[in-house]
């Protein structure tokens, strides 16, 4: 193997793919900007969730319950209605997500101590959505109760939680989706990067003049693999930085851990991207198959949506994703202060899918049938 | 036929003959929603069930049994054991446990004496989305328990406000009931893009874009010519799609099936136009592939409304959702799916994608034109 024959491969590759302005700037322009706009966009958070309220009563505490609600940053009261005709088109248009219905004893049961219903219809069409705001009242609720029982000299429940949540402790959703968005764009940057390099060349026929020069195997695969490894690295770098300078996202353990996470992962993914580039016989086949890989790999990380509630056998699938373990990574360093004992199960699965990748994108180089 | 139709006709033919000879196209329109409904309507849900929990109980007694039992039969909780906090925290560190509820030895001698006892809860927080789940099924056990504790000890429990939830379209807030009709929207977004963004930069790229522009064929009856087999194509897709929600996922339509399809064919034409469009700007399969994967995967799952509330981005996010043709879609499909034919929500979002259509149209017809650079 000669180091110099791998150096002028990658330096010819580095040629190809920067020479071409629009392809400069597709590299790095787009995964910037989508990182501002889902940064932004990706929450679970609610704010100034449209409410309606039906009250019958006019009483002090039905006010005072309803200021609360309004003081919430995640309420805004729009409409106030005076029939139940009107709650059906308000919710089927989606004008509001929630009807509060006060009856008109609701503040003299309440002064008399007997128990007060707060109706509530909520639009399910979005069940996350839906329950999410239902939890967010259950607080105002809560707290409106215990107030009320301090305040009117009755004891309040025998029971009391006192919640506290680890590493997010505000539970914002921002700390959890702005790590995953950094995966999922490397993922993506590097996987076409790489995807497209070799069925380019078999689609222009320069990969058989590639094959019979004194280049082996082994040293197109390494030339072709560090392009895509070292934008990838520079990459991953920015959108860090802008990671915790920009969205505030702590960064609590080790950085070292944390690079040779990314190192891994770039490598499990050039491995992929390699293989689909080799089966491939015309770049759209490449772009498919990167395709291919790339949506359920983004969907089967955990980036969205807990792995845990998927299907035992959709679960054991994920153990072929190498974003699954680089999440776990990228999550672990920032909000968890993880370092290399606790994350060392995540870096031997990707290291094992690296190997196996490139070893067979170098067997396909030689062996693909046309 | 008039030899416009004849041109037109020869060029859908050429059109759907490279389709059925090229594997890839019939795959993408095929094969890749089959796929992608699969893995998307099993792997995405939002329905937390059996969340691993570990419960502390430093000394055990009637009291304390009966409140760890509450969580024991909650379909929601799959508790373990713990001797000591640490052990547990040490669990929580190592992602086995995902919280812990932790009941101290004075626990039930307060609650005997009638002082207020406290349950320390913890929750992994990083999935913040999870850890909200987690604490109001938390939250709800508690609530139960403390109702039966009461009755129990022969008394109501004094709860002055009460929450009574009704809620509508989807009683049981089943997490895939919604997942599966924005999938939907996002999946064709895909296909319809990929599908059309090379056909035109595979063309220039391969040369054969010179031997079109001296045939007689005009540039309109070209691009026609190229979007009908793809339109096919696509619709073909979307039907599959629409079989398996309703009857692999259980989705109900409570919508007359045509208007379903008319607004689905809407939507397709919006998707293949953008590919077009790409397309013909970037003259390049590369690059054509690349901009499609940019502007349709990550916007449309999450710019759309599918997963992320809308009504809950900044301002300006707001703003650039409006260009993000799955956002109407979503909200077409969920409605159509699961509430009925609301027409003001159906005829709003229709005729945005209309609007969007034809500046699409317009965008698309003057990028074209016969000539070599």
């Amino acid at each position: 193997m000669s180091f110099f024959h791998i150096l002028s491969l990658a330096r010819k590759e580095f040629l190809a793919l920067m020479r071409d302005k629009r392809s400069r700037i597709i590299i790095i322009v787009p995964p910037i900007i989508q990182l501002f706009i889902f940064g932004f966009a990706a929450t679970y958070d609610l704010n100034d969730v449209p409410v309606a309220v039906y009250s019958e009563d006019r009483g002090g505490a039905s006010r005072e319950l309803l200021a609360r609600i309004e003081g919430s940053p995640h309420f805004s009261i729009l409409h106030q209605i005076s029939s139940d005709a009107e709650i059906a088109p308000l919710i089927d248009d989606r004008k509001v997500l929630l009807v509060i219905r006060l009856g008109q004893r609701f503040s003299a049961d309440l002064q008399r101590g007997d128990p007060a219903p707060l109706q509530l219809i909520i639009d399910g069409r979005n069940s996350n959505t839906a329950m999410t705001a239902l939890n967010y009242l259950r607080d105002v609720v809560l707290d409106f109760n215990r107030e009320w029982q301090h305040g009117h000299g009755q004891t309040g429940p025998p029971v009391k939680l006192e919640m506290r949540a680890w590493y997010n402790e505000n539970l914002q959703s921002r700390w959890f989706i702005v790590p995953g968005i950094v995966g999922s764009l490397m993922l993506v940057v590097t996987l076409l990067v790489t995807a497209l390099s070799v069925a380019r060349e078999r689609e222009q026929g320069t990969f058989d003049q590639l094959l019979v020069t004194p280049l082996r195997p082994v040293e197109i695969l390494i030339g072709k693999a560090i392009p895509g490894i070292v934008i990838g690295l520079l990459e991953a770098t920015l959108i860090i930085v802008l990671m915790v300078w920009f969205f505030e996202v702590p960064l609590r353990g080790s950085i070292p851990a944390l690079y040779l996470g990314i190192l891994l992962f770039l490598i499990a993914t050039v491995g992929v991207g390699l293989m689909i580039s080799s089966i491939a016989v015309t770049q759209q086949q490449a772009i498919l198959g990167a395709f291919l890989f790339i949506v359920p790999a983004v969907i089967l990380s955990g980036f969205t949506t807990p792995i845990a509630n998927m299907p035992e056998m959709v679960q054991w699938l994920t153990y072929l994703n190498p974003l699954r373990y680089f999440l776990v990574i990228v999550r672990g360093v920032t909000l968890e202060g993880d370092g290399f004992a606790l994350l060392f199960h995540q870096f031997w699965p990707m290291a094992i899918i690296a190997a196996v990748t490139l070893i067979l994108a170098g067997w396909l180089f030689r062996h693909r049938m046309y | 036929m008039s030899a416009r139709l004849r041109r037109l006709w020869g060029m859908i033919r050429k059109e759907s003959l490279q389709i059925l000879r090229d594997p890839s196209s019939i795959s993408i329109a095929f094969i890749m929603p089959v796929i992608l409904l699969l893995l998307f309507g099993y792997g995405v849900s939002l329905d937390a069930k059996n969340i691993p929990l570990g419960i502390v109980i430093e000394q055990p007694d009637t009291a304390t049994q009966s409140l760890a039992g509450a969580f024991d039969r909650s379909e929601f909780f799959h508790p373990q054991r713990f001797g000591a906090i640490q052990e547990a925290q040490q669990a929580l560190a190592e992602r086995r446990i995902d919280g812990i509820l932790w009941l101290r030895n004075d626990f039930s001698s307060r609650l005997l004496s009638g002082n207020e006892a406290p349950i320390g809860v913890f929750v992994n927080g990083v999935d913040s989305n999870q850890a909200n789940i987690t604490k109001g099924y938390i939250q709800g056990t508690w609530l139960a328990w403390l109702q039966h504790f009461a009755v129990a000890q022969g008394r109501a429990l004094d709860l002055p406000v009460a929450m009574e939830q009704r809620i509508w379209f989807n009683p049981a807030l089943s997490s895939r009931l919604f997942l599966v009709p924005g999938l939907i929207a996002i999946i064709m977004t895909m296909i319809g893009s990929l599908l059309t963004a090379m056909v035109v930069a595979r063309e220039w790229e391969r040369g054969t874009m010179e031997a079109l522009m001296v045939t007689p064929l005009h540039m309109g009856e070209m691009l026609a010519g190229k979007l009908i087999p793809y339109f096919a194509l696509g619709m073909g897709g979307m039907l599959l799609s629409v079989a398996m929600a309703l009857y692999l996922f259980d989705v109900p339509l409570l919508s007359p099936f045509w208007l379903l399809m008319l607004c689905s064919a809407l939507f397709m034409l919006v998707s293949l136009a953008i590919g077009l469009l790409i397309s013909i700007v970037t003259r390049n399969q590369f690059l054509a592939g690349q901009v499609a994967l940019v502007v349709s995967f990550l916007p449309s799952f999450l710019l759309s409304g599918f997963l992320f509330d809308i009504h809950s981005m900044p301002e300006w996010v707001q703003t650039i959702t409006y260009l993000v043709p799955a956002r109407y879609f979503v909200a077409i499909l969920q409605t159509l799916f699961l509430a009925g034919p609301v027409w003001p929500v159906v005829l709003v979002n229709a005729g945005a994608m209309l609007l969007m259509l034809a500046i699409l149209t317009v965008l698309v017809v003057k990028k074209s034109y016969k000539r070599l650079d």
